[in-house]
């Protein structure tokens, strides 16, 4: 039996290697694989179930178990095409727009006004370049300097198609000033971009004073929500465009959505089959959109519990943390997503304070230069003018729906101990 | 992405600390990232007469890499002539850790610049003559001091402690 498995499982493997050089080099590589003792330990560690503590939820979510449940017969049973007049296609049809009217209530939307996309960066994309495509004419964008990447640099590369650019300032917590963004705005202002809820220190932006502001100057505004849907209610009304992405609720990733208001001009970026009113071609990614609906009706539905908890988490972290020396907070101590704390380290470095804590487990992130690939700090830490070496030292812990007591206990256990010895081996001795 | 052999160093690093009774100290910082590394020899002659680094030890605030490049290359340059020690480089240190992420590899350069400066200063404070690698290598890292001490200007703690 055992040497049956073998075999097949050696068959699977030449199979999907194919050509014969592939398979060889792989069975060379093989040794060294399992030899390595890092994909050893987390090989083991998976094995034992040695306690992994994920407190990176806003990088992504683990998919909640009601939601692959809910996915997975679109994956199997009812695989037609949304598109298609058959019976498959109907059927899934049908599912998906039970979906979209399901994510509209939560938004307090209609149906009409969602654009299901592969994730929020598409989504931003979309918002920003095709109210741009719409009202040709409007030649001024204005976003903060703490935006998500996939706004930031989609508004960059719009500075190269001729566009102008204000990028505003925000203040030690993260927020913007309104009375410069009411001055900011021009004519030929076009749209303003500004996140409900900062991914890497969790500020919050007051959406309906700056929705407001936008409404009487005539602008539009788009506010990426990514990190504050399904977590806190989103007060919309002065909203326009909002995106959404499913990985950060405990959905599957690669789906999202653009809510885009009535009547709000908006021109396709994806050209195709004119799906989604032609708005956005492309197969409706139908598992996604089931699992997205599912995950918000688990967000929605455990809402303030769930933020009672964390924010619980949240104040506990700030206190305790702020009981090691040579330690700040980055961000709000109070207006700010529960979800999310940022804290700096004098005298150390983040990325090693990462690794030493993953030696233990546990799952952080860092806006150090050190972990980027470009070497450069997180432009969010930058922009709260925090020292350079303080922004070396970040730390983001993010919580999440499964987060327990128990697990942020263990960190606090933990991260002190970590930060002395880093504090140990650095030139730079805290409190000294 | 890094090595088990990284992963080692980093772990338990290896000459970690301020030695007490040092010859000279090496201090750089990285300007790529900002980072920084003190490194103390103790200079001894041995049994022939040859100057040795007899001891050695480091403290340093940077990433993993950093960390166990410090590490690794305080173990080569260990017990090494002066002239010896001039001549590591950072790709050794690198391959003795059996490899770096490619975007890691300037940390490893940290480790060579504050082998480099120690025994520099070294010569210099002895009123030796610099060999013309070691004084052309002076140049070059003094000039990104200067532009780190820019950029952290904002720090005081490392202000202090760097004077
Ligand atoms: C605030 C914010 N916006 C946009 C995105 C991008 O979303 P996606 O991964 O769905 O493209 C993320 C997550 O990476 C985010 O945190
Ligand atoms: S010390 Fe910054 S990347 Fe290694």
């Amino acid at each position: 039996m055992l040497l049956r498995i073998l075999i097949s499982a050696y068959q699977c493997q030449s199979v999907a290697l194919g050509r014969r050089g592939d398979l060889r080099r792989s069975v060379m590589r093989t040794p060294v694989h399992l030899t390595n003792r890092t994909n050893l330990v987390s090989f083991l560690q998976v094995i034992y179930m040695m306690k992994q503590i994920y407190l990176d939820n806003s990088a992504t979510t683990a998919v909640a178990p009601e939601v692959m449940e809910a996915m997975a017969p679109f994956f199997s049973a009812e695989y037609g095409n949304a598109s298609s007049l058959h019976g498959f296609g109907l059927r899934t049809r049908h599912a998906m727009e039970k979906s979209r009217e399901e994510i509209a209530d939560t938004l307090q939307a209609s149906p009409a006004e969602i654009v299901f996309t592969s994730g929020a960066t598409e989504a931003n994309n979309l918002a920003i370049q095709g109210a741009a495509r719409a009202r040709p004419n409007r030649r001024h964008l204005i976003i903060s300097k703490i935006e998500h990447h996939s706004v930031l640099h989609t508004c960059q590369w719009m500075e190269t198609q001729g566009y102008e650019v204000t990028y505003l300032d925000v203040d030690r917590s993260g927020a913007i000033d309104l009375d410069e963004l009411r001055g900011a705005i021009r004519d030929e202002t076009l749209l303003v971009s500004i996140m409900a809820g900062n991914n890497e220190i969790g500020t919050l932006a007051p959406i309906s004073e700056i929705g407001a502001i936008c409404r009487e100057k005539g602008v539009l505004f788009h506010t990426d929500a990514v990190q504050a849907y399904g977590k806190i209610p989103l007060p919309i009304e002065t909203v326009d465009l909002l995106s959404v992405s499913a990985h950060k609720l405990s959905g599957p990733k690669g789906v999202g959505l653009l809510f885009v208001r009535k009547k709000t001009p908006l021109l396709s970026i994806v050209h195709g089959g004119e799906h989604e009113q032609g708005r956005r071609s492309g197969t409706e990614n139908v598992p996604g959109i089931i699992g997205m609906a599912a995950a918000a009706r688990l967000s929605f539905g455990e809402m303030e519990e769930t933020a009672a908890r964390l924010r619980g988490y949240r104040k506990q972290l700030i206190a305790e943390i702020a009981a090691i020396p040579g330690t700040q907070l980055n961000g709000h101590e109070t207006e700010s997503l529960h979800h999310i704390a940022n804290f700096s380290f004098q005298g150390i470095e983040g990325e090693s304070m990462v690794m030493k804590l993953d030696e233990h487990g546990i799952a952080v992130s860092t806006g150090s230069a050190c972990s980027s690939p470009n070497l450069e700090p997180s432009h969010v830490l930058v922009a709260l003018r925090i020292p350079l070496a303080m922004a070396h030292g970040s730390l983001r812990i993010s919580t999440g729906r499964q987060t327990t007591a128990e697990e942020i206990d263990t960190l606090l256990k933990f991260l002190p101990r970590v930060v002395e010895e880093l504090r140990v081996i650095s030139p730079f001795k805290v409190g000294e | 992405m890094y090595t088990d052999k990284v992963i080692e160093h980093f772990r338990h690093p290896h000459n970690m600390g301020k030695l007490d009774d040092y010859s000279a100290i090496g201090k750089v910082g990285n300007i790529v990232c900002g980072d920084v590394m003190w490194l103390y020899i103790k200079v001894e002659k041995d049994e022939q007469g040859r100057e040795i680094i007899a001891d050695i030890s480091w403290e340093t605030f940077g990433c993993t890499a950093a960390i166990a490049t410090s590490s690794m290359s305080s173990e080569i340059a260990k017990g090494k002539t002066l002239d010896a020690a001039i001549a590591i480089t950072n790709r050794e240190v690198a391959e003795g850790l059996g490899g770096l992420p490619p975007v890691k590899m300037h940390c490893s350069a940290l480790a060579a610049d504050a082998l480099n400066e120690a025994i520099y200063a070294y010569l210099a404070e002895a009123g030796r003559e610099i060999p013309p690698i070691l004084a052309r290598r002076h140049d070059r890292i003094s000039k990104e001091v200067i532009a780190l001490e820019e950029r952290y200007r904002a720090f005081p703690e490392a202000e202090e402690s760097a004077t």
